[in-house]
C-alpha cells in the first residue's frame, strides 16, 4: 500500500463511508497533500463506493480544496475591500519578488504557492494572509518577507 | 452649527468574563420548555447573523416538529466581508455559545450539535476542542444528552448560507435549496434543525442570565438589544464593539470615522452604502422605520473616507460575488460577470453611462429571481454606490 492509499485508507475508516464525512476526508487529503490528485480523488471514490464526478465536484466547489499541485507551504493573501485599501498589492508584490514568482504559481522546489483570497476576517487588522492555517496580520512588504523568510529557512 | 458629540453607549455583556454557565444551564434546564421558549420570544432577540428572523420563533417551530432526530447547528462561517465579530466571541466566549446550543437543543429535542467553522479560522480548533471537553463534562453532570461537534468549512462565502450550509455538510457542493421547506423541518439531513448565528447563541446566555426584560431595555422597538459591530477601513479605531441597536449612522461615524467619511458600507459586500448626506436619516436595526431608513446588518461597518474611489470599492466586491456565486442560478452567476464586466466597460468609455442604468435593471431582475440571498442582495451594494457616486463610476 503506497502512502496515499493508506492515508485514504485511513482517513476513510477514521470517519466512515457516509457521504457527510466527505469533507473532512478531503480535508485531512489536503491537510498531508496540499492538493487532490486525479488518483487521491478516485482512491477516494472507491473507499467510499460514491461516484469519482461526485468527489470531483465537491472538491472543485470549495477554494481551499485545491485539485492543482501545491506548494508545502500554500500562502493566501486577502484581496477584499479592506485589505485591499491597506497596501494588499505592495504586499503581493514584497512576496512576489522574494519568492520569485507570481501569484497562482509554486515555487520550483515546491516550498510556496502564492494565491490571493477572499475575506480573511481581519479586516481591523489589514492586510492579513494565511500561510496554510497560521493567520499573519498587519503585514508590511518587510514583515511579509521576515515572515516567509523563517518558513525558507526552516527544515 | 455646533453639535454636542454624545459617545454611543458602549455595552458590556456578550464579552463579559462570566464563568457561571453550569449555574446558568442548570436553571435553564429546570425550566419548562415553553418557559424558556417564551422568555427568548418576548426578548425580541433577532437573528445577528444579518438576515434577523425571530430566535425565538426558530427555536419554537422546530420544538413543534415531531420528528426523533435534530440538530442544533452554530453558523460559524462568517465571510461576509468587514464581519470578523463571531471569531472574537468563539475566542473568548464560547462556553456562552454552547451554553445557548444546549439549551436550545433540550427545548427541540436535539441530541446532536455542530459548530460549522469556516476553514480560515481553523486556527480556533484546538481552543474549542478544549472548551468542548470542558462542557461536555458539565453537560454528563447536568445529565443532558447532547454532544458538539466542529465541522470545518473550505473556503466558501455561500457556505454561510443556512442551506447550503447543510448541503456542505452533507459533503456536496454548497448550493443553497430552494426554500420552503425552512430548516425548522427540513434541514441537515433532512431533519429539522435549528441554525443560528454565533452572536444569536452568545446573546441567548445572555437573555437566560438577566431575563428577557433586561435585554429588551436595550435598542428600540423592532430592533432589541445589543449587537458586536466590526467596525474596519478608514477609522482610527478600528475593532470589535458591543452597541445598543437603532443608533444612527451619524452618531456611528462621529465616533468612529476619522473626520473625512464619505461612505459607511452596513452589512457589508452585501449590504448597503450610506453616502454622507444620508448619516443623519440612516439608523442601524431592523425594519420598523425611525425616522427615516434602518439598516440591518450582521455587524459589519466599513469606513471610507474622501480618499477613497466607490469605483475601486464596488469593483472589489463585484470581483467577490463574481468568484463567490455558486453558479447553480444564471441570475447570480450571469449578473454577477455582466455587473463586473459593465461597471469596467463604463469606466473605460466603451459602454456610454446610461448602460449603468441597464446594469440597475439587472440587479432588479438578480433581486427578483436569483434562487438565494447572495444573488438577491448584489442589488443592494450596486444599487446604493451606482446611484449615490454615479459621477465616480464614469470618470
Amino acid at each position: 500500500m503506497d502512502f496515499q492509499e493508506k492515508l485514504v485508507h485511513d482517513l476513510v475508516a477514521k470517519y466512515g463511508t457516509d457521504r457527510e464525512n466527505l469533507l473532512p476526508i478531503l480535508q485531512g487529503v489536503i491537510d498531508q497533500e496540499r492538493y487532490l490528485s486525479e488518483e487521491a480523488i478516485l482512491k477516494i471514490a472507491k473507499e467510499m463506493s460514491i461516484p469519482a464526478a461526485d468527489v470531483y465536484g465537491t472538491a472543485t466547489f470549495y477554494s481551499f480544496l485545491d485539485t492543482e499541485p501545491r506548494g508545502k507551504y500554500v500562502i493566501r493573501v486577502c484581496k477584499t475591500i479592506t485589505c485591499a485599501m491597506k497596501g494588499k498589492n505592495q504586499i503581493i508584490q514584497a512576496i512576489e519578488s522574494f519568492l520569485k514568482i507570481k501569484v497562482g504559481e509554486t515555487t520550483i522546489d515546491k516550498k510556496f504557492t502564492i494565491l490571493q483570497t477572499n475575506c480573511l476576517g481581519w479586516c481591523h487588522k489589514a492586510p492579513a494572509m494565511l500561510v496554510n492555517d497560521d493567520v499573519y496580520t498587519e503585514l508590511t512588504p518587510d514583515s511579509v518577507v521576515d515572515i516567509l523568510r523563517e518558513y525558507r529557512e526552516e527544515n | 452649527m455646533t453639535t454636542t458629540k454624545k459617545q454611543l453607549h458602549r455595552i458590556d455583556l456578550i464579552f463579559k468574563n462570566e464563568q457561571d454557565c453550569k449555574e446558568i444551564l442548570r436553571n435553564a434546564l429546570a425550566r419548562s420548555n415553553q418557559e424558556v421558549i417564551n422568555e427568548m420570544v418576548n426578548s425580541g432577540l433577532k437573528g445577528r447573523g444579518g438576515a434577523g428572523f425571530p430566535t425565538g420563533l426558530k427555536w419554537k417551530l422546530t420544538a413543534e416538529q415531531k420528528v426523533d432526530e435534530k440538530f442544533v447547528i452554530c453558523n460559524a462561517d462568517e465571510g461576509e466581508p468587514g464581519t470578523f465579530k463571531d471569531r472574537e466571541i468563539l475566542t473568548r466566549v464560547p462556553h456562552k455559545v454552547l451554553s445557548g446550543m444546549a439549551v436550545c437543543a433540550k427545548i427541540i429535542g436535539a441530541r446532536k450539535g455542530y459548530i460549522y467553522l469556516r476553514g480560515e479560522y481553523k486556527f480556533l480548533v484546538p481552543n474549542l476542542k478544549k472548551e468542548l471537553r470542558r462542557f461536555h463534562d458539565i453537560l454528563d453532570e447536568l445529565g443532558l444528552d447532547f454532544r458538539v461537534e466542529i465541522f470545518m468549512g473550505s473556503g466558501a462565502y455561500i457556505c454561510g448560507e443556512e442551506s447550503a450550509l447543510f448541503e456542505s455538510m452533507e459533503g456536496k457542493r454548497g448550493e443553497p435549496r430552494n426554500k420552503p421547506p425552512f430548516p425548522t423541518e427540513i434541514g441537515y439531513l433532512n431533519k429539522p434543525t435549528v441554525i443560528n448565528n454565533v452572536e444569536t447563541l452568545a446573546h441567548s446566555y445572555t437573555i437566560l442570565k438577566y431575563g428577557a426584560k433586561k435585554f429588551r431595555e436595550l435598542g428600540v422597538k423592532d430592533s432589541r438589544g445589543s449587537k458586536v459591530f466590526s467596525v474596519s477601513g478608514d477609522t482610527p479605531i478600528p475593532g470589535i464593539y458591543e452597541l445598543e441597536l437603532g443608533m444612527s449612522v451619524q452618531d456611528f461615524v462621529d465616533d468612529f470615522g476619522d473626520g473625512d467619511t464619505k461612505a459607511v458600507q452596513v452589512g457589508g459586500a452585501s449590504g448597503f452604502l450610506v453616502p454622507r448626506k444620508r448619516f443623519g436619516k440612516t439608523s442601524i436595526g431592523y425594519q420598523g422605520k425611525l425616522t427615516g431608513i434602518s439598516l440591518p446588518t450582521g455587524g459589519s461597518m466599513m469606513i471610507f473616507n474622501s480618499s477613497r474611489s466607490m469605483y475601486n470599492v464596488l469593483n472589489n466586491y463585484l470581483d467577490f460575488f463574481e468568484e463567490e456565486s455558486c453558479g447553480q442560478c444564471t441570475p447570480c452567476r450571469v449578473g454577477c460577470q455582466q455587473l463586473l464586466k459593465g461597471i469596467k466597460a463604463v469606466k473605460r468609455g466603451e459602454k456610454p453611462a446610461s448602460y449603468l442604468d441597464k446594469l440597475l435593471k439587472l440587479t432588479d431582475t438578480m433581486k427578483l429571481t436569483a434562487k438565494c440571498g447572495l444573488g438577491q442582495s448584489v442589488a443592494n451594494s450596486f444599487s446604493s454606490i451606482v446611484e449615490n457616486f454615479r459621477e465616480e463610476m464614469i470618470y
